[in-house]
């Protein structure tokens, strides 16, 4: 067992140093792959108190390659929580004022049962004998920890991106448990654009032979070289040329001339590598593959006879879609046919799309008129719900 | 989307007309005064569809209910009679299709309330009269080159419109120039020459 232990990409996936909720054999989670997991494990991490009517909860959803970390120091990275911009006391989102919880997902790799976890039937990682997770599997297994906390209806569920497909689905599977909804930056399904983007990250993953049909723990591996390519690849989806132009131009790295060489001399080349570099450090190649693919699979309204209106069905859930102009992961068109399902399905929706050069990841970034949104839009929920301020 | 320079002096009349607690769909919310003139006032549940991006992000940021659409092309997506209010103030001059959106409002709301600009008063008579130019006021303050208003009507074209689709006119009110309403006992011709704006209160 040495060997496989010592090369888990961080020490935090059976015990992490998060909060845990274990899931005996008596409450498995039942997966869309029609099978049962269990038992099974959420990592979580929450912030402010829980009030008495227990009505000031915030569940926050992460993204691809995000955490449950999300308002404090990151235990493997060391860095800031990835949204601390906007959660924190005194934040937009104030945490002396709301609960907040934040859940590493079912296939993730912080904590959460994931391909990474030891398989108790073998004592060794799952890797690729993990069925498929799905979003909606995540979003029942987050269903789980809110139960455990006696939590019936969530103020606020929000997040970006693959967070923002699990808003959505908290939306169409509990409607009645979700007072407001904050999808930003996604969509009712995954594009074919985006779904070929992922399979080139897959690709690059399984053709690493340290990849070993996803066994590399067992041969003391991790296909480095293949994560690295799929994140320097994913990395560029997520900015627009305008940023890339504005930030590297066809600047030289370190260099005053050309080489006429591979070396990385431009400094797009030395950032992407570095994005690539500093991942692989952070996060489980499987984990990759299993993430990637919840996001293929997610299509809410083929879940709803293609009438994705349907999905939202008489639901009294508060929304407020956010979208970015220079977002080509997401372009404002996924916000808008959700906008104009939720019109038709006569719901409470906002959606603002905001300028900016910043591309897709614009939503963990510090954007003024983003946070002006999300503040009018939790204020007007918290007054409605009767929070006081 | 509010193309009228002037003051909203037609705010507090279109507001006089909802019951409180309804549920109205603001189409051209602008900067959302409208919507918090109701809902402070009547506790509406309200929404509002607005095309500029400025103003919708004005309007979520005062925590407003508001998407960002087009009233000529997003309005197919409501549902029948989703709403007792549907609400177009200021906007039915600039819309590309007057008919097809005045068709859309009398469908998603039980009542639809239309306030514009009218285009047979007499100051604008007396404009392309006297001078043969096309009208620039306080209230129209564009030249025809750049006016996003494109279907200017009289208030006797609307009520026209209105009998074409089958509406009802259940109320009237016209404003003068200074934002005071005319006599209720007064014959058409005489709103329509003295009315500088009009609210109209339909059902079909």
């Amino acid at each position: 067992m040495a060997a496989p232990r010592a090369a888990r990409t961080n020490n935090e996936v059976d015990n992490p140093s998060s909060l845990v909720l274990r899931f005996g054999p008596d409450k498995p989670l039942k997966l869309d792959a029609g099978t049962l997991l269990s038992p099974f494990q959420i990592a979580y991490q929450t912030y402010g108190v829980l009030n008495d009517a227990r009505s000031n909860a915030i569940l926050v959803c992460h993204a691809l390659t995000g955490d449950q970390h999300v308002a404090n120091t990151n235990p493997v990275t060391g860095k800031p929580g990835w949204w601390e911009v906007l959660i924190g006391p005194g934040k937009i989102i104030d945490t002396n004022r709301f609960f907040v919880i934040c859940s590493n997902v079912i296939g993730g790799c912080l904590g959460s049962t994931g391909p990474a976890s030891t398989n108790p039937a073998t004592g060794t990682p799952y890797g690729l004998d993990l069925p498929v997770i799905t979003i909606r599997d995540m979003v029942r297994a987050q269903q789980m920890l809110i139960d455990h906390f006696g939590i019936e209806k969530l103020f606020c569920v929000l997040g970006g991106s693959m967070g923002g497909m699990q808003v959505l689905q908290w939306a169409s599977s509990y409607p009645e448990r979700v007072f407001s909804a904050l999808p930003i930056a996604t969509g009712a399904r995954h594009s074919s654009q985006n779904i070929a983007f992922h399979e080139v990250g897959r690709q690059a993953v399984m053709a690493d032979p340290d990849w070993h049909g996803g066994k590399y723990f067992e041969h003391g591996r991790r296909p480095e070289k293949g994560l690295a390519v799929a994140r320097m690849a994913a990395h560029i989806t997520y900015l627009s040329e305008a940023a890339l132009h504005r930030k590297f131009d066809r600047n030289l790295q370190d260099r005053e001339a050309l080489t006429f060489g591979f070396d990385a001399d431009f400094q797009i080349e030395s950032y992407l590598r570095h994005q690539g570099m500093t991942f692989v450090d952070r996060f489980d190649a499987n984990a990759y593959l299993y993430m990637t693919r919840s996001m293929d699979y997610f299509d809410l309204a083929a879940d709803h006879g293609g009438r994705l209106a349907d999905a939202f069905a008489g639901t009294r859930t508060r929304f407020c879609l956010v979208s970015f102009t220079s977002d080509w992961l997401f372009p404002t068109e996924e916000s808008r046919s959700i906008v104009h399902a939720l019109n038709a399905a006569g719901a409470s929706v906002s959606f603002v799309e905001i300028e900016t050069d910043r591309g897709h990841d614009a939503f963990l970034l510090d954007e003024p008129e983003l946070f002006a949104a999300i503040n009018g839009f939790i204020g007007s929920a918290a007054r409605a719900r009767g929070l006081a301020s | 989307m509010s193309v009228n320079g002037s003051q909203r002096v037609d705010l507090e009349v279109v507001a006089n007309l909802i019951p409180p607690q309804s549920r109205v769909l603001d189409v051209g919310s602008g900067d959302g005064s409208l919507l918090e003139l109701l809902q402070e006032t009547k506790q509406v549940d309200g929404r509002g569809l607005e095309l500029s991006q400025r103003g919708v992000n004005e309007c979520v940021a005062r925590g407003l209910s508001v998407v960002q659409g087009d009233a000529d092309t997003d309005l197919e997506f409501y549902p029948d009679k989703g709403f007792d209010f549907v609400v177009l103030s200021q906007t039915l001059q600039a819309t590309r299709n007057p008919k097809l959106v005045l068709d859309e409002l009398l469908r998603i709301g039980n009542r639809a309330i239309v306030s514009f600009p009218n285009f047979g008063h007499w100051r604008v008579r007396l404009s392309l009269f006297v001078e043969g130019r096309m009208p620039v006021t306080k209230d129209l303050p564009y030249s025809w080159y750049d006016t996003p208003n494109i279907h200017f009507c009289t208030i006797r074209d609307f009520v026209n419109l209105c009998e074409e689709l089958g509406a009802t006119v259940e109320k009237a009110t016209a404003l003068d120039a200074n934002g005071q309403k005319i006599g209720l006992s007064m014959p058409w011709w005489f709103w329509n020459f003295f009315g500088q704006q009009a609210v109209f209160l339909l059902k079909r």
